[in-house]
């Protein structure tokens, strides 16, 4: 295997860990305030379709940016209100979420577009072109939330107080501090990442919305939040990871390599699910989510 | 705001989930006006569709076949305080088994093959809850999270077989090659016709009859059975199950062995009942619809045969919709699944408050 090759699958790594990364850190502030969410999937997708249509309509990928951020935050919201004023199952409202965004924009795209669901295709100013090194600017958005999300939970007042009432809302709330307005923050944050992940789906790395496009993506991102015990540096690491695995699968499609013969490309895709079920039986470590993640905040008792 | 909402059995049972349904509907209304189209001809051509001919009956039942046995398996883990969201992985792994048992044995006749076929689906199925189950029981992984990974596991295998290793070497299809003849359940109007009744053909088939049975069963189990206390003290409370003698882990593998073997159900009416042979995505995203079926039916087999039967006229409706208004794809089901579920699950406790302050006003003068 030569230089090239290396680069060109280093290259497609980062492209494809690109919108894990956005989803995972999502679920990674939502998660570390107590807010469980198997909606990465659900937010990613209605975010890629409005992106995508918005972009088409008013010409500017910017303005996909911008509705696309906008559809996810709703989609948070509605988890928000679910788990968080109605202290419903945060596990049913994520698979609903998941269900509706299939669903709706399906129908809502054949219905505009007439094309199965499709938007038409994006050019020229309507999608993200190369910023640097051949990458688009939501690249380097995306990777800088890295850091941010390391800052401010790790250094902030805000990110401290994030934290605990992902472990021990009660004692947050005995500071006087609001753990639903925390919640809410966090779930919002996680919807303006899940934005811009779903986003650099359709508008930069394809010029278009197809339907069910995340194709499972939000759902490697939960596993690559476990892999990466709920830290940020770790998610990049994880995300990576996963996106390396993919474009290795897909470099490796009908190749055969010497001695072992041709590696099934599905072995590689169920490695990260593989790898995340071996974590979580504590074979090789231990992951740990947040105390509080899952279980509704009462005050009264 | 968090003492227990009192209100009669009745209005708890049925009326709330009728309100969160009902209101499930309007808002699916909704959508198909801002798509501009008129909610009550959809409505009319999802009814004449679904129930509006024999034919449209059967379909309607086929699917309803469907759901029971995923609905059940969603509820039995339900009561044991687990959520199983792995009856995708749990159906497309009993379709495996199918595929090996039948073909792998097609010299024994039908009465023996059938029921191999059927014990094929259920061990598969239970087999690929039972990792999860156990995972959750001694190792304190949580089962949601493992069930999706399973969900996915499945999927990535079964292309894998299916491409590499049971297709027909001459076909194209990733597809096994058909099922031994004598395997295939009866069609419905096949068994109607042996007693001379004539019937509208369609894919329904007796696999109903042992949807039907297991709901009873299930319901016996739950109810009425030692283990089904169990389950289901498990479920409110792990700790209490401990001082009464009871193994949560033990309860808990159980649970989600009954649960992957129902969810193997799907794979039976499924490939034994109508496609006859094994092929790619043949659950059609039906595990997940199971969920809003077992949370509207309250987890009781009653109320899970008739969510089954509502989502079997909207997958045959939807259908037959589809084709008079095609601006109104089979999609729709899915966006009312997913409301359903975000209304009869995650914001019941909004529904049941809703429902006891009505019931709670004074009655008005004239009421």
């Amino acid at each position: 295997m030569d230089l090239g090759i290396l680069a060109t699958i280093l290259d497609s790594a980062l492209r494809l860990s690109i919108p894990l990364l956005a989803a995972c850190l999502a679920g990674l502030w939502s998660e570390r305030s107590g807010v469980v969410d198997i909606g990465l999937e659900g937010k990613m997708l209605v975010a890629a379709a409005a992106a995508a249509a918005a972009a088409y309509a008013f010409g500017s990928a910017w303005v996909g940016l911008l509705f696309g951020i906008l559809a996810s935050i709703a989609f948070a919201l509605i988890h928000g209100f679910a788990s968080i004023s109605q202290r419903g199952n945060q596990i049913v409202s994520g698979v609903a979420i998941n269900m509706l965004a299939a669903g709706l924009t399906a129908i809502v795209g054949n219905a505009w577009y007439g094309q199965g669901g499709r938007t038409p295709p994006l050019e020229g100013d309507q999608r993200f072109g190369d910023f640097v090194f051949g990458h688009s600017v939501l690249v380097y958005v995306t990777l800088l939330a890295v850091p941010v999300t390391w800052f401010v939970l790790g250094r902030t007042r805000f990110g401290l107080r994030l934290r605990a009432v992902g472990e021990n809302p009660a004692a947050v709330d005995t500071a006087g501090i609001s753990v639903a307005g925390l919640r809410y923050s966090a779930v919002v944050i996680g919807g303006i990442l899940c934005g811009i992940g779903g986003t650099y789906l359709s508008v930069a790395q394809a010029a278009g919305f197809l339907p069910n496009m995340t194709a499972g993506r939000g759902f490697i991102a939960l596993a690559a939040l476990i892999f990466a015990k709920w830290r940020a540096w770790p998610a990049l690491g994880a995300c990576f990871l996963f996106g390396l695995l993919d474009a290795i699968a897909n470099q490796l499609q009908g190749f055969s390599l010497p001695g072992i013969g041709e590696i099934p490309v599905q072995a590689i895709q169920a490695l990260p699910y593989l790898m995340t079920v071996i974590l979580l039986a504590g074979v090789i470590g231990k992951a740990i989510p947040p105390r509080a993640a899952g279980v509704p905040y009462v005050k009264e008792r | 705001m968090s003492a227990p909402i009192e209100m009669p059995k009745w209005a708890d049972t049925i009326l709330v989930p009728a309100v969160s349904v009902v209101t499930a509907f309007l808002i699916a209304g909704l959508v198909v006006l801002s798509i501009g189209e008129n909610p009550l001809t959809a409505t009319r051509y999802l009814l004449q569709g679904s129930l509006g001919t024999g034919e449209g009956l059967g379909f309607t039942l086929f699917y309803a076949t469907d759901f029971i046995f995923v609905g059940l398996a969603v509820a039995v883990a339900y009561h044991a305080g687990l959520f199983n969201i792995g009856g995708e992985g749990q159906a497309t792994l009993a379709g495996l088994g199918i595929a090996l048992a039948l073909n792998n044995l097609p010299f024994l006749p039908g009465f023996l093959l059938i029921p191999i076929g059927i014990l094929a689906a259920a061990a598969f199925g239970a087999a690929w809850a039972a990792i999860p189950g156990y995972l959750q029981a001694k190792r304190g992984s949580h089962i949601v999270i493992t069930t999706i990974m399973f969900n996915w596991l499945a999927s990535v295998l079964i292309v894998y077989l299916l491409v590499n290793v049971l297709r027909e070497p001459q076909s194209m299809s990733p597809e096994t090659r058909a099922f031994p003849e004598a395997s295939q359940i009866p069609f419905m109007h096949d068994v109607f016709a042996w007693f001379g009744v004539t019937i509208p053909a369609s894919q329904l088939n007796l696999t109903l009859v042992l949807a039907l049975i297991s709901a009873y069963l299930i319901w016996l189990l739950i109810y009425r059975s030692r283990l089904g206390y169990a389950i289901r003290v498990v479920g409110s409370n792990p700790t209490a199950a401990v001082y009464a003698g009871i193994s949560p882990a033990r309860i808990i593998i159980i649970a989600m062995v009954l649960s992957g073997a129902l969810a193997g159900g799907l794979a039976v009416n499924e490939l034994m009942g109508y496609q006859h042979r094994l092929l790619l995505e043949f659950t059609s995203g039906y595990g997940f619809v199971g969920i809003a079926v077992a949370l509207m039916g309250r987890a009781h087999p009653v109320g899970i045969i008739l969510a089954s039967l509502l989502f079997g006229i909207l997958y045959q409706g939807g259908a037959e919709l589809a084709f008079e208004q095609p601006a109104i794809t089979r999609d729709m089901v899915v966006v009312i699944g997913g409301i359903i579920i975000l209304f009869a699950g995650a914001l019941d406790g909004l529904f049941r408050r809703l429902v006891a302050h009505l019931l709670s006003r004074p009655k008005l003068a004239g009421a």
